[in-house]
């Protein structure tokens, strides 16, 4: 119940946000949304199957490399497309180096997987024609739900099976109709008529939001169902599981795709503000900023990855703005983190509500 | 009565040494075999080879006449074969209910269901709570299984293995660590569940020699990886070198 009201509270706040006038702050926020719909893969992997990924930014790189791919070279514009490709992408992609990989457990499954990282960030270092090397590759700006308005239509369905969030979806739908209606440029005009900012803040912001939201429904359902209580089984004592008829091996390679689609649909979001996607993405210390913003959030609670990703980014803001030794106090976060709230924010907030009760 | 189990000529090495030795077992509808033997006799190792969790080093084993040797678990259970296990084996932070959940999806072919609701899913809900109800754990559902006693986890690990719908279950002590005024309670309500849960027959690893001579219809005694003697208790009683190897002393 109060979890209801906390996200409802929180959705209402993010579409609110942008209204608010600070440009800066809403774009900001951006990059969380990317990061929040990649860390809801990276959580089915460990904190519902409890594999721990270190190669996580393998896929958030493939799905921002796909967005830079078919906007600058192939002429692709519209973002469900890219978001559809980054999806199969990530899932072509996992599909093999999932198989190696489920093979394994503990930190030889973790080891692997950043193996596999270091791989694909080696590929788009080195192969300088297709990835553009250390300059990274241009990612233009994508066109939302084609040219026209018409096509919002597609909010509703977000409100149709989805009744646990479909409230929060229609105040969502309601401020982007807001927002439209108030806009300058009235019905059936191209988003390339926006300026950056306002397009980022606007538009793009509504819908990297809705995407976020989505990508949580589908992550809710997919942990609630039969397959997810198999991979939460798997967790507590896979040995025992096998014998209760879960197939352990296609159940973790079954998450490890489904985390990979996540990672690299939340991938294609991320380099659209800045218009750039480079290697470092796809670099081992992003695989570890992914797992940084899991246990900061806390990967025992659904919510968790979601609010460690829109931590981490406020708090790297702000901490950016007044030290550069910025790493170093993020490692000392870290510290505090692992010894003293090994469950992270939602599991502090999870003992206080507890200790009320 | 027609055979579930046929494993003849079952062998095991590590290396030099043989843990199983050419032993033969078969398993009918409608019995209750126990598995008895000194410590090292093979008795967890033939199981661990019935179940699938070790291949055997030689020897053929059908189940319901469908050759069922380098069959994972997840196939036997499929095929209508599980087990339970010795140590108390459970999923420490599942519920009572989930636990259940998971051989119940399993057994209705729910596994791959990534979309469905397992909360709306009344066909799961309507078996946990038979067999949570058969084996007297309707009343905690909701607990996480860590935090369930002794007794109960031991109850709720076999409870899993019959919620996968077996023909055949083979229990590998299921009263180990249990203390002695429970264990009757325990093999009660585990006979108990057969009956009503449609379970035709089932194997035991016993080391308490009143469950074993209380509940069986036929005895298999192993010694040293071979089997010494299979038949029934009174025959094992007659038997003076069983007696001897096996039980220790004499018995009345």
């Amino acid at each position: 119940m109060s979890l209801r009201l906390a996200v409802a509270a929180a959705l209402g706040a993010l579409a609110l946000f942008p209204l608010a006038g600070r440009d800066y702050y809403a774009t900001l926020m951006l990059p969380f949304f990317g990061y929040g719909i990649a860390l809801l893969g990276l959580n089915l992997l460990f904190g519902t199957t409890g594999l721990l990924s270190f190669g996580h930014a393998l896929f958030v790189a493939l799905g921002a490399y796909t967005a830079a791919f078919l906007t600058s070279k192939l002429g692709v514009l519209d973002l469900e497309v890219i978001l559809m490709a980054a999806a199969v992408a990530g899932a072509v992609i996992a599909l093999p180096t999932g198989l190696l990989c489920v093979r394994y457990v503990r930190i030889y499954f973790g080891m692997l997987t950043l193996a596999f990282g270091m791989l694909f960030y080696s590929f788009l270092l080195k192969f300088y024609a297709v990835t553009g090397g250390d300059e990274g590759m241009r990612v233009l700006r994508p066109r939302l739900l084609g040219l026209a308005w018409a096509s919002f239509g597609k909010v509703e369905f977000l409100t149709g099976p989805f009744y646990y969030y479909s409230l929060a979806v229609l105040v969502l739908g309601a401020v982007v109709m807001w927002r439209i209606v108030r806009s300058p440029f009235g019905l059936g005009l191209a988003w390339t008529s926006f300026g950056k900012v306002e397009f980022l803040t606007g538009p793009f912001y509504y819908y990297s939001l809705a995407v976020l939201v989505l990508g949580a429904v589908v992550m809710w359902r997919i942990v609630r169902s039969p397959f997810g209580l198999g991979l939460r089984a798997i967790r507590e004592n896979a040995g025992k599981a096998e014998f209760t008829g879960v197939d352990v091996r296609r159940y973790r390679l079954s998450a490890f795709v489904v985390a990979a689609v996540f990672g690299a649909v939340g991938g294609a979001l991320l380099p659209i503000p800045t218009g750039l996607a480079d290697p470092l993405l796809a670099y081992w210390t992003h695989s570890g900023n992914l797992v940084f913003m899991l246990l900061l959030g806390g990967f025992g609670n659904f919510f968790g990855p979601v609010l460690g990703a829109f931590v981490f980014i406020v708090l790297q803001d702000q901490v950016m703005s007044i030290t550069q030794y910025w790493r170093f106090v993020f490692g000392a976060i870290l510290a505090v983190v692992v010894v003293f709230f090994p469950q992270g924010l939602t599991g502090l907030l999870d003992r206080r509500q507890r200790a009320g009760t | 009565m027609s055979v579930l189990l046929d494993a003849r000529g079952l062998t095991k090495r590590y290396g030099d040494f043989t843990a199983l030795d050419g032993v033969s077992l078969t398993v009918s509808e409608g019995e209750f075999v126990s598995i008895i033997g000194p410590n090292g006799a093979g008795k967890t190792t033939l199981v661990n080879i019935v179940t699938g969790l070790a291949p055997p080093t030689a020897g053929q084993m059908s189940f319901r006449g469908l050759d069922i040797v380098g069959a994972g678990p997840v196939t036997l259970a499929r095929r209508g074969l599980a087990r339970s296990f010795q140590l108390v084996n459970v999923f420490p932070a599942l519920t009572v209910a989930e636990t259940l959940a998971v051989a119940v999806c399993a057994r209705l072919g729910r596994g791959r269901r990534f979309w469905s609701s397992l909360a709306a899913d009344r066909a799961v809900h309507a078996e946990v709570g038979e067999i949570a109800a058969v084996f007297g754990l309707a009343d905690r559902l909701a607990r996480l299984a860590r935090t369930l006693p002794q007794g109960d986890k031991k109850l709720l690990d076999v409870a899993s293995a019959f919620a996968l719908g077996p023909e055949l279950i083979l229990l590998d002590e299921p009263t180990s660590g249990v203390s002695t005024a429970d264990k009757h309670a325990i093999m009660d309500v585990m006979v108990g569940a057969a009956r009503r849960l449609g379970v035709k027959a089932i194997v035991q690893v016993e080391h308490d020699m009143d469950i074993v001579f209380g509940y069986s219809d036929r005895i298999v005694a192993l010694h040293q990886g071979r089997v010494l003697a299979d038949t029934t208790p009174d025959g094992i009683r007659r038997d003076t070198e069983v007696v001897a190897t096996v039980l220790g002393k004499p018995r009345s």
